[in-house]
């Protein structure tokens, strides 16, 4: 390994030690900077909507999680059924060897010793095979219900709106994705045949039990009430903990994740040593969430042994009571006691399930509140298909908010022909972007409307109106995969040719023809291999590839060199020629040829015009024509 | 080829530091053991003996007895509990910082080629994985192996030639759990590393939702998904086949070993050759052996795939980092700025060479404009001078001094450098700025922002420079992130400032702003521009003019527009769009707008900042 640099090296916490909570004075220290770290992350707990859920039922969550069963139906009662069967030959096993000793060898009799050997060994080989096939039953339901849910909760996310998105971390999506999905594998894979098990374990104890001195059987079970408070003593806190170790775990992945994106703002910053010490403290407070689960856990179980022993107790003692009154015999007695032992097993079992539960139940919760966000924007029930446009698009005094505090346009009203050309400009922040978003229904308008052809937007699926737009974000994002993979997102079912020919269209065939696999050169993920000026124009190909009666293109060639740019220019008028078209750009060459261009301030429009008539007004537009070509300003 | 136990001997070398716990957690759990196989043994002799002095008294003493023994072990099984989840949690934490830490010092290289979804997969799922073998896990298995032994111990002690007949199924066991674990190895890590292209998949889909939704693409994002997520099933679905068939098998074989008992032992007793009785303790011991022999199959399967995902998280830990400082690296102190590029040639992958022997001197102070077509290697010559990656011939120099020779953090520190695509944490606008010196106060913050011309746009939010900007600023419209970006620059105060097309997505009138508050804070810097406008390259002292990675013009505007090269050529191209600006008024200016520049700009000057 090489030799770690030793800028990056980074202290870690040393010699704090799982004792510390016995040493009160040490620990109370350790208490402190927990605190002390609690409280730094507390800021960004609320944010995890999750805990101010109101809590559901486990029966709530319970029967909900049952549900992804369904489809599983048939398997999971053979499973059942056969667990009953294996369960069966596992008690008959004992039983079969006593029987051996007994009719074969104390008897005396060969044959029957090895006749019941062999129905030993015939009763195990059973066992064996129903063993597998209910393992590999549930296993397969098990993998099967997270492969569902995950699907699901994926294909949930991509109804949810761009607002959504906006709001919530990949991080912590992919949190949920992978390791809140990841905790019901084995819960379904063995608590469901377990619990079965179990169940039939402890009724075949108890009726056993009661069929040998009822008695003692009341006696043993006079302590399952403690049992039960124990238990829900412990469930509420439980959850809880449970519910912090994934919130943090969250938050732990959510950071990660967004440490690895902006890896090289933080190199270049040389913020790795405090950045870690961030992470530490999510990881240290994800730590100590688990600790205290573990604790609880760990309390939890001596309790239900303490109250088996308890129960072993009793019987000993009352049962003693009833032998020296002779209404008992010593053998029975004997007997007896290792029943109580036996029926305790099944119950630690439970126990133990009962904690997979709860653990998968906190995982749960969020999965499901995830899926219960309803999507903000959706096609409305009488949403129709947008008919092929010719490419009118009409703003009828739209007005928008993000956030209802703070407005971004007021009254937008502006109206384009089929074939026009409509530039956009205005500080940055004026609003240009977000014309652009409620265009392609991103975003709703708050007021107002919009019409494609005649169709306000609200009419028609999102789908159906998407299809007839390219577009080109600010932020370009490409996919891993091929260039030409890439360029063939615009239109699934495009020829080579025609990616090579919209390639050509934007200046990009030259550069890709010259690389060692051409079209087929790997884009990493989000383009890192590429220069910044050439994903734009690889997604301004994706863009024209798609054929679109819109072309919208926001800054579009912001870091395209000006000759890239011309030969994009002259593309455009062929290919857009009696299509309509939306251009946000700085760069005022870009748009000089404009059918109109919008001039935006503060989210209104305050000149509209050719490039001709806005300059002869002086106004805005003129002001930020002559900025671009003035000489540059000398201070001094 | 590794051995087949490293990863597990460097798991434990994640034990080591916390062997106290580890010792409380084995010894409480030998204790554990050893009571719960005493205990039954104690009762019966209590109850024998109580019964038969027909004494009431003893028959408390024994209840109290069982009672007293019952919370002796309730204390031990709950250290074993406790501090064998414990160490579980205690060794992911362990493993979750390390790989931070790797990934954070590990080149861009690297990040190029790596998938956020991939890596994600490895620290939950990977470390989940290896977190439960290591701490309860092991414990556990190690539980069972130990009665394994103590039991056959015990059968020899009973009778040897009875014992060799139940050995040859134990040690079948033995042999079928290793094969076991053999087989699913690998079939663990194609899992794993399926679930690592599932999650690319998911996380790439998930950041790129905007395009997505644009393209109207959902249901080829989710085909893709649906592709990936059947092969992961199908795998995990072999897996299960194997386990499904090995699991109960133990069992299985342990009844052979009891059948060879009863089929063999058997008639000796008959013939009383051996008693009833130790035939009966043989079976009894081979029965207890029934429930950890159950647990047997659950316990290899963990083992082994916390082998298979060990090494997908010591595989990152592990990567060799090729941008690392010599151990007696030069702190570079107080730099004059001079930058000097010495025949560099740079490849990002072999056999692609995107620089070609390039070489400059930028002066102290010196402001130097980089130009050229799209992909021409502007933006990879700025990434070698922080040492973002290493030049794969010739040398970079800092003072004269050879950049691979000083401390990485000494260099980068004096580098502010504003990234061609502005990327915001999310976090608070102020915190974005003082991301580089997040100890400073917010009069210099606000300076830094008012140089930038961002000031005005924060102050009009409504938290002001407390705003979110959520995650990559993306409640935030192009140009301000930009501005942000450049604010944070600012503020770093560096020597030298690399400025790549950071005005790209601002418009003309800010932009000018900028500009002239960057003229003045380019004072006592070295300072690389790019950018595509040529107005911003007219004051620079030198301009370096690229194509296809060489440097084929390079002097000063003026001495290169006296030239017919490409220089000329762009030049050409924007003089064109000026020729109707030109039969306008020339030159005229808003002067209140410049005046408002100087006044941002001189607001932090350099030397305010610099004696920090
Ligand atoms: N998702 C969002 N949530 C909240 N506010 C937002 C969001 N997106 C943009 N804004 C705000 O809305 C305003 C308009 O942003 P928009 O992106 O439309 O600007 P723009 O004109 O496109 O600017 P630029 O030229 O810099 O891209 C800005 O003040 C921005 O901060
Ligand atoms: N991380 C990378 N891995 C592999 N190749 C890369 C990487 N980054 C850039 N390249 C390639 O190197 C060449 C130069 O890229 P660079 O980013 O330096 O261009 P640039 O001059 O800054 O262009 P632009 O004006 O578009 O930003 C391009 O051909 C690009 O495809
Ligand atoms: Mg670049």
């Amino acid at each position: 390994m090489a030799i770690q640099s030793k800028s990056l090296q980074i202290e870690r916490p040393e010699g704090d030690s799982g004792f510390d909570w016995l040493f009160s004075r040490r620990a109370s220290a350790e208490e402190q900077e927990r605190l002390a770290r609690e409280e730094k992350i507390r800021d960004l707990l609320p944010d995890e909507e999750d805990n101010n859920v109101g809590r559901p039922y486990d029966s709530q969550l319970l029967g909900r999680l049952v549900t992804y069963l369904k489809p599983y139906r048939s398997d999971t009662i053979v499973a059942v059924v056969l667990m009953a069967i294996a369960s069966l030959l596992s008690i008959a096993g004992p039983w079969l060897i006593g029987v051996a000793i007994d009719r074969g060898i104390r008897a005396g009799s060969l044959s029957q010793l090895r006749q019941w050997s062999a129905i030993f060994i015939i009763a195990a080989l059973a066992e064996w095979l129903t063993n597998r096939y209910r393992i590999s039953l549930m296993a397969y339901v098990g993998t099967k219900v997270v492969t569902d849910m995950r699907s699901e909760l994926f294909r949930h996310l991509h109804k949810l709106s761009l607002n959504f998105h906006n709001n919530y971390s990949v991080g912590r999506l992919m949190s949920r994705l992978i390791g809140d999905v990841g905790t019901l594998q084995d819960f379904v894979t063995w608590s469901i045949t377990g619990w079965t098990r179990s169940l039939f374990v402890i009724v075949g104890i108890v009726v056993a039990m009661f069929a040998l001195n009822w008695v003692l059987a009341l006696v043993t079970l006079a302590v399952l009430p403690l049992m039960i408070l124990l238990t829900n003593y412990w469930r509420v806190r439980v959850r809880s903990a449970y519910r912090d170790t994934r919130t943090r775990l969250s938050l732990i992945n959510g950071y990660l994740n967004e440490s690895i994106s902006g890896i090289r703002v933080t190199q270049s910053f040389t913020r790795e040593a405090r950045n870690f010490r961030h992470f530490d403290d999510l990881n240290r407070s994800y730590f100590d969430a688990n600790v205290v689960a573990t604790w609880l856990t760990a309390i939890f179980f001596p309790g239900v042994d303490f109250i088996g022993s308890l129960a072993t107790a009793l019987v000993v003692g009352v049962g003693g009571w009833l032998v020296l009154g002779d209404s008992l015999t010593a053998g029975t007695l004997v007997a007896f006691v290792l029943y109580v032992d036996r029926f305790f097993d099944p119950i630690r079992e439970i126990a133990q399930r009962y904690n997979t539960l709860q653990a998968t139940m906190a995982g749960c919760e969020r999965i499901f509140h995830l899926l219960d966000i309803q999507p903000d924007l959706l096609d409305t029930p009488h949403a129709g298909t947008l008919p092929p446009i010719t490419g009118r698009v009409d703003f009828e005094d739209v007005s928008f908010f993000y956030k209802p505090d703070a407005p971004v346009l007021h009254h937008v009203t502006l109206h384009a022909e089929p074939g026009d050309r409509i530039a956009l400009v205005g500080e940055t922040g004026a609003g240009k972007s977000t014309i652009i978003r409620l265009l392609t229904r991103f975003f709703e308008v708050t007021e107002g409307s919009i019409k494609v052809d005649g169709y306000d937007l609200r009419d028609v699926t999102m789908a159906s109106l998407r299809s007839q737009l390219g577009i080109v974000l600010q932020d370009t994002f490409l996919f891993s995969g091929t260039l030409a993979d890439n360029i063939r997102y615009g239109r699934l079912d495009a020829t080579d040719e025609a990616i090579i020919e919209a390639a050509t269209a934007v200046g990009a065939h030259d550069f890709i023809s010259k690389l060692p696999a051409g079209y087929q050169t790997v884009v990493q993920e989000h383009g890192a291999n590429l220069s910044v000026g050439q994903r734009q124009i690889i997604s301004f190909a994706r863009a024209l590839l798609a054929d679109p009666r819109i072309l919208i293109l926001d800054e579009a060639t912001s870091s395209v060199d000006t000759t890239t740019e011309k030969i994009i220019e002259q593309a455009l008028d062929r290919l857009m020629e009696g299509r309509t078209s939306f251009v946000i750009a700085h760069r005022l060459s870009t748009i000089v040829n404009a059918t109109k261009i919008v001039v935006l301030d503060h989210g209104q429009i305050v000149e509209m015009g050719s490039h001709a008539e806005l300059l002869a007004q002086k106004g805005r537009y003129y002001n930020l024509y002559t900025m671009q070509w003035a000489p540059q300003a000398e201070p001094e | 080829m590794q051995g087949k136990w490293d990863i597990y001997r460097r798991l434990l070398g994640y034990l080591k530091p916390h062997w106290r716990e580890v010792t409380v957690a084995y010894v409480a759990m030998l204790i554990a053991t050893v009571l719960s196989l005493l205990v039954p043994q104690l009762v019966k002799r209590a109850i024998d003996s109580g019964l038969s002095t027909g004494n009431a008294r003893a028959l408390m003493m024994t209840g109290g007895l069982i009672l007293l023994v019952a919370i002796a072990r309730g204390l031990v099984s709950l250290a074993h509990r406790f501090y064998g989840d414990w160490l579980t949690f205690r060794v992911s934490y362990d493993l979750r910082g390390d790989f931070y830490i790797s990934l954070q010092s590990l080149p861009f290289a690297f990040h190029d080629r790596a998938k956020i979804g991939d890596l994600m997969s490895r620290v939950t799922s990977d470390i989940g994985e290896t977190e439960r073998f290591i701490g309860s896990g092991l414990m556990s298995l190690v539980a069972t192996i130990l009665l394994l032994v103590g039991v056959v111990i015990a059968m020899f002690l009973e009778d040897f030639w009875l014992t060799l007949w139940t050995l040859a199924p134990l040690i079948a066991l033995v042999w079928v759990a290793l094969r076991f674990g053999g087989i699913v190895r690998p079939l663990f890590r194609k899992i794993q590393d399926q679930m690592g292209i599932l999650s690319s998949v998911m996380q790439e889909s998930l950041t790129g939702i905007g395009v997505v939704k644009a393209f109207a693409r959902e249901p080829h994002e989710l085909e893709k998904f649906d592709r990936e997520s059947d092969i992961w099933f199908d795998m995990r679905y072999q897996s299960i086949k194997v386990w499904a068939h090995y699991w109960p098998l133990f069992n299985f074989i342990l009844a052979i070993a009891i059948f060879l008992l009863l089929w063999f032992g058997g008639p000796s007793a008959l013939s009383g050759q051996i008693t009833v009785g130790t035939l009966f303790a043989m079976i009894s011991y081979s029965l207890m052996l029934n429930a950890p022999v159950s647990q047997l199959g659950f316990l290899v399967n963990m083992a082994t795939s916390a082998d298979a995902s060990a090494s997908r998280v010591f595989e990152i830990i592990d990567t060799p980092n090729e941008v690392v400082e010599p151990v007696d690296a030069i702190a570079l102190e107080k730099p004059r700025g001079e930058v000097r590029f010495e025949n560099v040639s740079f490849a990002y992958q072999e056999g692609r060479s995107i620089l070609r022997e390039v070489n400059f001197v930028a002066e102290p102070d010196q402001v130097v404009a980089l130009i050229g077509p799209t992909g021409s290697g502007k933006s990879t010559i700025t990434n070698l001078i922080p040492r973002f990656y290493d030049p794969s011939e010739g040398r970079i120099l800092v003072d004269g001094i050879d950049i691979r020779q000083l401390q990485l953090k000494s260099l980068r520190s004096q580098i502010g450098i504003v990234l061609q695509e502005p990327f915001l944490f999310n976090a608070t606008i102020a915190e974005n700025i003082a991301y580089g010196r997040p100890e400073a106060p917010l009069s210099e913050i606000i300076a830094a922002a008012k140089a930038a011309s961002a000031h005005d746009f924060i102050e009009a939010t409504a938290k002001g420079y407390e705003t979110m900007v959520g995650e990559r600023g993306v409640t935030l419209s192009g140009g301000q992130k930009q501005r942000l970006a450049i604010a944070r620059a600012l503020l770093y105060n560096p020597r030298i400032l690399i400025l790549d097309d950071s005005t790209s997505s601002v418009d003309t009138e800010t932009e000018h702003l900028i500009q002239a508050a960057l003229a003045i804070l380019m004072k006592g810097r070295t300072t690389f521009v790019i950018a595509q406008r040529l107005v911003t390259l007219k004051s620079a002292d030198l301009i370096l003019v690229l194509d296809h990675g060489r440097i084929v013009e390079r002097g000063t505007h003026d001495e290169l527009l006296a030239r017919s090269g490409l220089y000329h050529t762009i030049y050409d191209l924007q003089l064109k769009d000026q020729e109707d600006f030109l039969a306008l008024q020339r030159g005229k200016i808003d002067e209140e707008h410049v005046h408002k520049a100087m006044e941002m700009a001189t607001s932090m000057a350099p030397e305010k900042i610099i004696e920090r």
